[in-house]
């Protein structure tokens, strides 16, 4: 939301100028600022660096049903991967897991993507007055506001065997019998999460929409693109950056996810967080730590391959 | 300007309102069936119109047992947002001024924000768990009696609980923080120094009149954040449960409308809270205007 209020006030040519800001800057480097940067600093030392830390060294050690103890063992990686190299080209526990989890980050990436860019077009090229875009974006992000359990419990009077959808479906005589794969389902979750994670789409995708020049598409136009060539020629390579925020946002949500995927999916579906929230409850601590360090992996994996995909099409 | 809307505006804004239809059709859902009667189920159609719902949530002893984990939840969400507006921008004042490692602070920050919940939920978990076992031995080895009677875990809202959320809505309050200072006009401090104000003088009566309507924002960002999170605190939480732990445990078997009532209770003071803040920042940033 900052971001909006960014753009609108870059718009208005609000901006400080760039002198200024260096000016403030070369003044002063005693101690202020580090004392000033040191208890966020601290926080993110104590309960996020030194947490990853202990994550990758748990992986390796040892537990019984009681207790975790310090060793260095590859026994727990071998252990998530159990077979998996022997049964090949048959799937794993482990493989299937993780290819149903980015499964679901890929759909729901393709789904938030066209309808939040979509949204986002409609808002920043389509509404003209100012006041009118402001109350339509704000309107997309009052259920930001709100729990994402109640959320997602909201689909059941809709979704349910006696839901709306069926009811209505029954009535108008498409189906006699109420149609079970609409909730505790594979497409209730896609359905969730891209009801719950859109917005993360929008915002910077409007973002950057906001920031592009209005007189390079009016040169498109003149120069006689069709409103197609417009959009994939100038409009998305210059919504890129706010694509692509979106984007690692969706995806590392999406495949961290065991909250939607477990709710939505009756508990019955796996993904790589639910593996993980297990193992925790039965205590399997290094085992957990080591599906944790997997998954951290793959995550920050895929961010630097959209990193990548995006810097590569940027030199052709 | 073209006078006539092209066929795309249409297309595009019907998309718009199905969008918006998709947003808010659901939560229009449970606000409906959370006035049932006492008959009421879990679907259409309504079953007799009454409060029965939210009384029953008032009074406790249903099916949806919140009262502990609402007051846990609420205390939390006011100390993250008190943290959270602090170190915010006491964090932003020191980028503005730079100092080495702000590039280094600042990625953690993001990567704060997409290392999966799940992972810095297990990683906390595991290194409090690691935390009570020195202690544990350190009262062994130092014969501490109350440690060795006393002593669970460190575990708790309070100290893992509150590390975990603000691991999740610092990086939002830093970033906003950005935002806010690159607009921000020296000029303004600088004519206050000019003036003879010490350093203390010209924050408090010169910058931060300037950032308050932003930092409601920050603070809206802090509560509610805090208030709503689920994925970080699922495993750091010790024995307590949070408000949104406990609906979670509870969509599986709750069977009345309960549940809606709780859902409309809590989105209608959420909105509440969000409009009341946005309203008072709009008001100082009138007044500031004015003066």
């Amino acid at each position: 939301m900052s971001d909006t209020a960014d753009t609108i006030a870059e718009t208005r040519g609000n901006r400080v100028s760039a002198r200024a800001r260096r000016a403030s800057r070369r003044e002063g480097h005693g101690a202020a600022p580090y004392l000033q940067a040191a208890p966020m600093a601290l926080v993110f030392l104590v309960f996020f660096l030194l947490p990853l830390a202990a994550t990758i060294v748990v992986s390796f050690w040892q537990y019984t049903q009681y207790s975790i103890e310090p060793a260095f063992t590859a026994q727990n990686y071998g252990e998530v991967f159990g077979g998996c190299l022997a049964r090949l080209p048959d799937l794993c526990t482990t493989f299937e897991t993780y290819l149903s989890t980015l499964k679901f980050g890929v759909i729901v990436w393709a789904c938030t993507l066209t309808l939040g860019f979509t949204v986002a077009y409609f808002l920043a090229f389509h509404v003209r007055s100012l006041k009118v875009q402001v109350i339509f974006f704000l309107l997309c992000t009052i259920p930001f506001w709100t729990s994402i359990v109640i959320r997602m419990i909201s689909w059941i009077p809709l979704l349910g065997r006696n839901g709306l959808v069926n009811q209505a479906l029954i009535s108008m005589g498409v189906t006699d019998t109420p149609l079970e794969w609409l909730l505790y389902s594979d497409f209730a979750v896609v359905l969730a999460l891209t009801h719950l994670y859109t917005l993360f789409m929008v915002v910077p995708i409007f973002n950057s929409l906001m920031r592009i020049d209005r007189s390079l598409i009016e040169a498109a136009r003149d120069a006689g693109a069709s409103d197609l060539q417009t959009l994939t020629a100038v409009i998305i390579p210059l919504a890129r950056p706010g694509i692509l925020i979106g984007s690692i946002f969706v995806l590392t949500v999406v495949l961290g996810d065991f909250l939607t995927i477990g709710i939505m999916g009756g508990q019955q579906i796996a993904s790589v967080g639910k593996i993980i929230q297990t193992q925790m409850q039965f205590l399997q601590f290094p085992l957990a730590a080591a599906n944790a360090v997997i998954l951290l992996v793959a995550v920050l994996a895929g961010v630097w391959a959209l990193l990548k995909l995006v810097d590569i099409r940027k030199e052709l | 300007m073209r006078e006539t809307r092209p066929r795309s505006f249409y297309v595009l804004a019907s998309v718009f309102a199905l969008f918006l239809l998709f947003l808010y059709g659901p939560m229009m859902a449970i606000l409906v069936l959370s006035f049932q009667g006492p008959e009421g189920g879990l679907v259409f159609p309504m079953n007799g119109v009454s409060f029965h719902w939210f009384e029953k949530l008032r009074e406790g002893g249903g099916q949806v047992e919140i009262g502990p984990a609402l007051r846990r939840s609420f205390r939390l969400a006011l100390l993250v947002m008190v943290l959270t507006v602090t170190f915010s921008v006491l964090a932003g004042l020191a980028f503005r001024r730079g100092f080495r490692g702000a590039t280094l602070l600042l990625y953690v920050a993001i990567a704060s924000l997409i290392v999966p919940s799940i992972v810095v939920s297990l990683g906390i978990a595991l290194e409090f768990r690691l935390i009570d076992d020195a202690i544990k031995s350190l009262g062994m080895a130092w014969g501490i009696e109350w440690i060795q009677r006393d002593f669970v875990s460190a575990l708790g809202p309070f100290t893992s609980g509150l590390g975990a959320h603000l691991t999740w809505t610092l990086p939002f309050g830093l970033l906003i923080m950005f935002a806010v200072f690159n607009r921000f006009d020296p000029a303004y401090e600088e004519a206050a120094r000019d003036l003879g104000a010490t350093p203390w003088q010209t924050f408090r009566h010169v910058t931060l009149p300037m950032i308050a309507p932003f930092l409601i924002g920050v603070a809206v960002f802090g509560f509610t954040l805090s208030w709503d999170e689920l994925a970080r605190s699922s495993q750091v939480m010790g024995a307590d449960n949070t408000l949104p732990m406990q609906l979670a445990a509870k969509t599986t078997t709750v069977t009345d409308p309960e549940i809606y009532a709780l859902g409309t209770a809590t989105t209608a003071s959420s909105i509440l809270l969000v409009l009341v803040a946005f309203t008072i920042a709009t008001l100082l940033q009138r007044r500031r205007q004015r003066g």
